[in-house]
Formats: structure tokens, C-alpha cells, sequence
């Protein structure tokens, strides 16, 4: 057909439910040689990949997103219609679809096969696990499950070496064939009747062809007895989350302070290799600076998308939504939001990114509308620094420490403030009328692949570093430009960055700041602080011409201690729990949900919480006498 | 009579199942507007994940609060659904030993 003719590589689609091992099987046939984007317009993951035949025939190999059916009921789903129809203009319709099943547990996948027949479309079965499957006693007749099917059917172990081969030896039969769809596309959106029927004769078909043992898989329901227990069950799930928030928060902080020493290394090298000037500055704090920033988030993402990608691939992430669907539903939010919220106390980036494992749009959105109101790393700096400066260093009832109390009222306030502010989307304005229904298949438990993990981690960085990275470091470039243009006149006191257009822009602010006790310099810092967060600590310490940056942090706190009133370091520590004082996380949500709608919508409402929030803080605390 | 009389007193929805339970599925019914999203789509969805009449049903699990969700063992695959939605699967349960 055209597309053999035209570019003379066969194009192969991977069809299958959800844990059928598609994923799996795809890492496993195209390794490293695969493009992850995304299909336009929408946020669902396009995989595609090029393999090699045992006759070295090139195939091309898409990855379709599970689905049980081709109703299409998600965006995902969605796609994987579109494209097994040929209706999606940006994909060229598959020469071959692959129908991946799950050998231990065909009755859904059977039913998927009966209603593909009906494309019209050449269409192959693969019994993939098919190693697990015979371990367990299935006798599967191919011959026979092939004859009552009229498809051919094939073996495969995704995770095994060389279990491929038959698998492959058979797409090249395919390629080396006739490749024009076999008939007529009947079909149609499939009634409750229709379905019925489908699932009779799947199970008919399985009762023929397929020998179940006498005895059946145990072992993931005795596994289950422990972890889905209601007691130990939320405690394994506790302790597991213990260790990868520690793993996160701690294991990626060597790392990402090597990687931040090393720019500014190299940021001081530029410093003495080229003249002072803007050519300077730029290199040093616009083009190192903003790829730094951006680089040093590489490893938490890929720490938690480790865990991510383990705890999938183990089957354990089914079970966390399990236990946690009643807890994150009171807010809410789905059960298996809970990850990227918690990944968010490290930074909102991998929270976001996170989101991914959420199938419906709408509880994705709203877990990444919320995922940035948790405490995360780069607020640390700022609150201590303030906390060290204004609270005193005493202990309540004896014991408890009162800087910790606030420190802990502060992650609280971020919690609390995730969680209402999820309820109230929810209620208000992404009320679609309904709650989406939690079903979900718990598969059986199975070791993970580590080359496919490896090959997940490495999808994510790259995915990460390209189009984050573009984003983000563009925004750096213009905080740069801002923070350092226009340039002092000759013979002017004081820093350099009170001259610039971030100044200008936090004297505009002023009279809008003024109300919640922020005065000029404090202003003028959160400008640069847009980059990341702490860096407000080290832009006050340049306002207050204080040499020394972050290390000075201390003194800082001094010199801040004698300037301000009480009101107004309360009311800039309420600020930092809501506001939007993130380009990267912004540029991040702009990425995440292709658009800037939602981008502005998170903007903006953090922006108002965070102003009514310090503005009550400030005028309590001035009718306190703090002011 | 006490033919039908028997199946309508064994015949119960699988939401309210205690974990242990073991029968078969007599029919899949959706009471309108319980779940917000149309009944027909509701049986769809729970037709796609292989909840159809006659096939074999254990409940496995429950869920730490409400005891809910529950996990349900359905003709060899594990699914896991909210008391609300397995409210419109009808079950008869059978005698055998748990």
C-alpha cells in the first residue's frame, strides 16, 4: 500500500489493555532507538520507535496507549482509536496492528481482539508472559486459539532475552507480505449488548483453546492479604513513601549541590576569562546561571521517576490508588494523585511530571493546579532565614522548638491549603457533574525489567532537558535582563540591580505591596526570586548591598532583624507559601497541560491567595503592635 | 414459586459484599443518577473490565476506610472498583467454602 510504497518502512502499532506488558514489550523491541513526544495538541505520550527484523528489514513501531475498548473514552483512548481507524491526520495508519495480551489473563484481551477483527484492518495476537503463563499451568493451544479467532497468534516474553525472536521472525513474514488491509472497517462504537456477546464468545474461545490449572495463581492474592491489608497495608504504603521522599529530598541533594558548585565553577572561570561587562554578566548569570537552575532538578526527577517506574512496573501503584482512593477523594483528588503531591514537597517539577500516571484530565489538572502549594525545597532557604531572623530562639512547654513549630505550621499551612483549594476546583470550576468512577485492574504482581526502567529513566531526562529546559531557560534569560537593564549610570551608588528594570518594576509594585507590609528592597528581590525561590534570599542580600550571597545568609538575617517589623517578615512568610514565585514550575504546568490558560489559572489564583493571605497576616499582626 | 423466591433472597448487589464473598454475577443493573455519569456508560465500563452475567466473583479485598474500595477476583484478573459502582452488579452467592 501508499505507505510501503512511498517510504518502503512498514509501519507496526502496538495495541493491548492496560498491563498488558505493551510497555514493556515496546522497550524490549525498539530499545534505545525511540522518540517520546507528545501527539499534537493534546498531552498523551506518543511513542514511536524503529526496529530491526532477524532479516534486517526496518519496521516502524508505535506504542498506542491501553485501552479496553476502542470507545475512546479519555484523550488517550482517544488516540488509540483514532490511529487503529486512520482517522488521526498526523499519524500514518499502521500497517499491521499488534494486539499485545497479558497470557495469564486473556478474557478482556480476547474480547479487545474480536472487536479490532472488525477494522478490517491485518491483525496479529501476542501472548505476551508467556513464560509466566506456562509456570502457572496454562495450556494454551496456538493453533486452536488461532483457528477460532481467524487471527494469527504469537508468543513472547517481553523481559526475557531472545524472548522476542519467534515474535520477530513473524513480523517479518508480516512485512515481507501483503500489507493492504484484508477488509471493509465495520466498525461502530460497541453496545452493552454487543459487548455481551463479544465477552461470551471471548470466554467461549478460552474455554476451547485454553487449559486453566486445577489450582490457580495464589500469589499475588497472598501478597495482597498483607499490602492491601487496611493496617499494614497504609503502613508498608507509608513506609515506602518514607523512602522515596528520603531518597528525593536527600539522595539527589550531593548531586545536585556538585552540579550547582560545578556552574558556578564554571560561572567564576567565565567571570576572570572575559572582561566585566554585560558579555560577562550574560554568560555568567543569564546563559550558566539559567541552565543550571534547570540542570540541578535532573537528579530528583530521575530519583523519583526510578521509584515511579519500579513501583509500575512491580504492579504496586494499583494498590497504592487502592488504599488511598477514600483519603485523597475526601479533597478531591484521585488516589493516585498522592505521589506527585508528595514529590511536589521536593520541587513542584518532578510533581508535575508526575502527574503523568493520573489517566483522567481532570483529575491530572487539578492535582497539577495544587501540586505547587506544597512546601518545597527552594522555599527552605527563605523561610529559615526569615524564621532565624524573627522568631525567637525559644522552646514552647519546655521542650518544643519554637522556630520548628513554625517551620512545621508553615509545611501545614501548604497541605491544608492543597487540599482546599482541590476541594474548591472541584466544586466549582471543573465541576463536570460528575466524579469519575474508580475501577481499576490490580495486575499480578511481577519483577521489574531493569533494562526497561533504564530505558523509562532515560525518555523522561532527555524529555525533561529538551523541552523544559528551553522553556525555563528562556525564562532565566529575560529575569537576567530584568535584573540587570538597564545598566547604572557612571558613578552611581549603591548595587547595580537598584538601577535595573527589576527595580523599576518593584517601585511600580509598591503602592500595590505597600498594603501588606512589603517595602521597596523587598519588592525589587522578588523579581529575580521569579527564577527560583531562594534566589530572593541571595537578590535581598545584593538589595541590602551585602556581599556574599547565600553563604551570607546569616547575616542577611541581621541586618533584615534590624529593618523590618515583625509584620512584615510574618507577612512575607505567608506570601511564600502561595505565591507563584516559580517561573520554572509555571513554564512547567504551561508544558504539561499545553496550555497557557491553565498556566495563567494557577498563576493567578496563587498570586491572590497569597496577597489576601499576607495582607490579613500583616494588618492582624499590626493590630497585634508587631508593626 | 420457591425457585424465584430463593434466587431473589440470595441475589444481592456486590457493594455490599464483605470480603470473602464468593457467587456469580446474575446481572449487571445501573440505578440511574447515582453516578453522575450516564447509567449506559457506567455498564459499559464495567462490561470492558469483564463484568458480565455468569462469570465467577470473589471479593478479596477491602479498602482501609468505609471498607471501601473493594478487590474483586473476577474469572482469574483482579479489579478493584468503589462499593458505589459495584452497587449495579447483581450477585447470587454461591455455597461453596470461601
Amino acid at each position: 500500500m501508499s505507505t510501503q510504497s512511498e517510504i518502503g518502512v512498514p509501519r507496526f502499532a502496538l495495541v493491548g489493555t492496560p498491563n498488558s506488558g505493551k510497555t514493556a514489550l515496546f522497550n524490549a523491541l525498539t530499545g534505545s532507538r525511540q522518540k517520546v513526544a507528545n501527539y499534537p495538541g493534546v498531552t498523551v505520550e506518543r511513542k514511536a520507535g524503529i526496529l530491526q527484523t532477524p532479516s534486517g528489514r526496518k519496521v516502524h513501531l508505535i506504542d498506542l496507549p491501553g485501552t479496553y475498548s476502542l470507545r475512546g473514552r479519555s484523550p488517550d483512548e482517544e488516540i488509540t482509536r483514532d490511529v487503529v481507524l486512520g482517522r488521526l491526520v498526523s499519524e500514518t495508519t499502521p500497517d499491521l496492528l499488534l494486539c499485545v495480551a497479558d497470557a495469564t489473563n486473556l478474557r478482556v484481551a480476547l474480547r479487545l481482539v474480536i472487536e479490532l477483527k472488525r477494522v478490517g484492518r491485518r491483525l496479529m495476537l501476542v501472548l505476551n508472559m508467556i513464560d509466566l503463563a506456562r509456570r502457572r499451568g496454562i495450556d494454551i493451544d496456538l493453533d486452536r486459539l488461532s483457528a477460532e479467532l481467524g487471527v494469527p497468534v504469537v508468543t513472547s516474553t517481553a523481559v526475557r532475552r531472545g524472548g522476542t525472536e519467534e515474535l520477530l521472525r513473524r513480523m517479518d513474514d508480516m512485512a515481507a507480505g501483503r500489507l493492504e488491509p484484508p477488509g471493509e472497517n465495520t466498525w461502530k462504537p460497541l453496545t452493552a449488548g454487543e459487548l455481551r456477546a463479544a465477552q461470551r464468545e471471548a470466554d467461549r474461545i478460552i474455554a476451547a483453546a485454553v487449559g486453566m490449572p486445577a489450582r490457580p495463581d495464589t500469589v499475588s492474592a497472598r501478597v495482597d492479604a498483607v499490602l492491601l491489608n487496611p493496617v499494614a497495608g497504609l503502613a508498608i504504603l507509608l513506609g515506602v513513601l518514607f523512602v522515596m521522599f528520603q531518597a528525593v529530598f536527600a539522595w539527589a541533594k550531593p548531586v545536585m549541590d556538585l552540579i550547582s558548585s560545578g556552574f558556578d565553577t564554571l560561572g567564576e572561570g567565565v567571570h576572570e576569562a572575559l572582561p566585566a561587562g554585560l558579555l560577562q554578566s550574560f554568560i555568567q548569570n543569564g546563559v550558566l546561571g539559567g541552565v543550571g537552575s534547570v540542570i540541578v532538578f535532573l537528579p530528583q526527577i530521575l530519583i523519583l521517576f526510578f521509584f515511579i517506574l519500579m513501583l509500575e512496573d512491580l504492579g504496586y501503584m494499583g494498590r497504592a490508588a487502592f488504599l488511598m482512593d477514600r483519603i485523597m477523594g475526601g479533597a478531591g483528588l484521585h488516589g493516585r494523585a498522592f505521589i506527585p503531591l508528595l514529590s511536589s514537597f521536593a520541587c513542584a517539577i518532578p510533581g508535575i511530571m508526575a502527574t503523568r500516571v493520573i489517566d483522567n484530565r481532570r483529575d491530572r489538572l487539578t492535582t497539577i493546579l495544587v501540586a505547587p502549594l506544597m512546601t518545597c525545597s527552594a522555599r527552605i532557604p527563605v523561610y529559615t532565614l526569615i524564621i532565624s531572623a524573627f522568631v525567637p530562639a525559644t522552646h514552647v512547654w519546655g521542650w518544643l522548638s519554637l522556630q520548628g513549630l513554625v517551620m512545621f505550621g508553615l509545611y501545614a499551612a501548604g497541605i491544608i491549603s492543597a487540599l482546599s483549594v482541590s476541594f474548591v476546583a472541584k466544586h466549582l470550576f471543573l465541576r463536570e457533574n460528575y466524579t469519575p468512577p474508580f475501577m481499576l485492574e490490580l495486575p499480578a504482581y511481577k519483577l521489574p525489567s531493569l533494562r526497561s526502567v533504564v530505558i523509562g529513566l532515560y525518555t523522561r531526562a532527555k524529555m525533561f532537558l529538551q523541552r523544559a529546559g528551553t522553556t525555563i531557560f528562556f525564562m532565566m534569560v529575560v529575569i537576567w535582563f530584568l535584573a540587570s537593564f538597564p545598566r547604572p549610570p557612571e558613578g552611581a551608588e549603591g548595587p547595580a540591580i537598584n538601577y535595573s528594570l527589576a527595580a523599576m518594576i518593584g517601585d511600580a509594585l509598591s503602592p500595590v505591596l505597600a498594603p501588606v507590609g512589603f517595602n521597596w528592597q523587598i519588592n525589587v528581590a522578588l523579581v529575580p526570586g521569579m527564577a527560583a525561590r531562594e534566589v530572593a534570599v541571595a537578590a535581598l542580600g545584593t538589595v541590602y548591598s551585602i556581599e556574599g550571597g547565600k553563604e551570607a545568609a546569616e547575616q542577611i538575617g541581621e541586618a533584615l532583624a534590624g529593618k523590618w517589623s515583625l509584620a512584615t517578615a510574618l507577612a512575607l512568610l505567608v506570601w511564600y507559601i502561595f505565591a507563584p514565585q516559580c517561573a520554572s514550575t509555571l513554564a512547567m504546568i504551561r508544558r504539561e497541560t499545553g496550555s497557557w490558560r491553565w498556566m495563567a489559572i494557577t498563576f493567578g489564583y496563587m498570586l491572590a491567595l497569597a496577597y489576601v493571605a499576607a495582607f490579613a497576616t500583616y494588618n492582624v499582626a499590626v493590630a497585634l503592635g508587631a508593626g | 414459586m420457591t425457585d424465584t423466591v430463593a434466587s431473589t433472597v440470595s441475589c444481592m448487589p456486590l457493594g455490599q459484599a464483605n470480603r470473602g464473598f464468593c457467587g456469580q454475577i446474575n446481572a449487571i443493573h445501573v440505578g440511574e443518577d447515582v453516578h453522575g455519569l450516564a447509567a449506559p456508560e457506567i455498564e459499559r465500563r464495567l462490561l470492558e473490565l469483564g463484568f458480565v452475567e455468569g462469570a465467577e466473583i470473589k471479593v478479596l479485598h477491602e479498602g482501609p476506610i468505609g471498607r471501601d474500595p473493594i478487590a474483586v477476583r473476577i474469572n482469574g484478573a483482579t479489579i478493584a472498583l468503589r462499593r458505589r459502582e459495584a452497587m449495579a452488579i447483581l450477585v447470587t452467592s454461591s455455597n461453596r467454602p470461601l
